[in-house]
């Protein structure tokens, strides 16, 4: 069972790529679906990976990520 | 299994509003980051922003708290009269680099040299964005803008101009740090800069400075993951990161 989880506001996504580069649990991919500017947003491709460190959120420039932890 | 959430969105910025800035570009990131502090401080409320001229305009909505739009460059000179006329807000001044180590060189340096008590948010990415990627003060020797299209070169154009460095020189100032948002360990820094900042100010110290050193994908002509290496590889060494002053620990 994952230790964390993500939800990922798909329209504020932009695809920058920096919470997969950053994820260090390979859990983030920049998907195939685009949004409605025309972005491939970001999906959890692993989500049983995530840990729910965080640095994911962290580094999204357009606060596109909010993450849970197992309490 | 419960989950607890670990990361939210600030309420610093508007709900469910998609910024306008480009993709990866770091003024996002900076957003985010004071409204995350207002947050943490319980001071959302109280902040008051002097924006510049630039890119910073998109953000201008964007935020949920109070904004004022200066003329290019004068951004602490507003920011002086909104601080000494509101002293129990927090204000910051968020200006690029154009903006504040350029047009508003001036009003920058003497409101520092008087110790305001209000925290300059500057953003470095060693161009001029909103108006087209123009050479910048901090632009890299050799680094091509639209009007340095060979690179910049010092004989004609000078050299990189260090803003955290020439506040150091002052003596007024009280806090200076320059960090970067190149990674999670610097964004998380720049946010312990910003609430350090921030907590002086509402004690009333005086003239806080946080540089932050920050990618432009766009003019850069990078996408946002080169960008990246770009700033750990040419820019750090340009403007290398760290604590300039903190007089908090000389007392
Ligand atoms: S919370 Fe951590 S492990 Fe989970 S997706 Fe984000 S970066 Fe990866
Ligand atoms: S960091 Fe944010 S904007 Fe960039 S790809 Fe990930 S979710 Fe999208």
């Amino acid at each position: 069972m994952a230790k964390g989880k993500v939800e990922i506001r798909i329209e504020s996504c932009k695809s920058c790529g920096y919470c997969v580069k950053f994820c260090p649990k390979g859990v983030l991919a920049i998907g195939e679906n685009v949004n409605q500017k025309g972005y491939q947003y970001v999906v959890a491709e692993n989500p049983d990976d995530c840990i729910g460190c965080a640095q994911c959120g962290q580094v999204c420039p357009d606060a596109a990520i909010e993450v849970y932890r197992e309490a | 299994m419960a989950m607890e959430k670990v990361y939210t969105r600030t309420t610093g910025i508007v709900k469910d509003m998609v910024s306008g800035f480009c993709p990866g570009c770091m003024h996002g990131t900076v957003h985010k980051l004071i409204g995350e502090v207002a947050d943490e401080m319980g001071r959302a409320n109280d902040l008051i922003r002097a924006e510049g001229i630039g890119c910073c305009g998109l953000g201008q909505k964007y935020v949920t708290h109070d904004s004022a739009i200066c003329l290019h460059g004068r951004a602490c000179a507003a920011a002086t009269g909104i601080k000494r006329n509101e002293p129990d807000s927090l204000v910051y001044t968020y200006q690029g680099d154009g903006d504040l180590a350029s047009i508003g060189l001036g009003e920058t340096m003497l409101a520092a040299n008087r110790g305001e008590n209000f925290t300059v948010i500057f953003i470095n990415n060693g161009i001029y964005g909103m108006t087209g990627g123009q050479m910048a003060p901090t632009t890299l020797l050799g680094m091509k803008s639209t009007t340095t299209p060979n690179g910049r070169i010092a004989e004609e154009h000078g050299y990189p101009i260090h803003m955290s460095e020439i506040i150091n020189q002052l003596t007024a100032p009280y806090y200076i740090e320059r960090t970067t948002c190149a990674d999670p360990a610097g964004v998380r820094k720049t946010k312990s800069a910003i609430r350090k900042a921030f907590e002086y100010q509402a004690a009333g110290k005086g003239f806080t400075f946080v540089e932050i050193v920050t990618s432009c994908p766009t003019n850069w002509g990078l996408d946002p993951i080169s960008a990246l290496d770009f700033i750990k590889e040419k820019m750090l060494p340009e403007y290398p990161l760290g604590v300039l002053r903190d007089k908090g620990k000389e007392e």
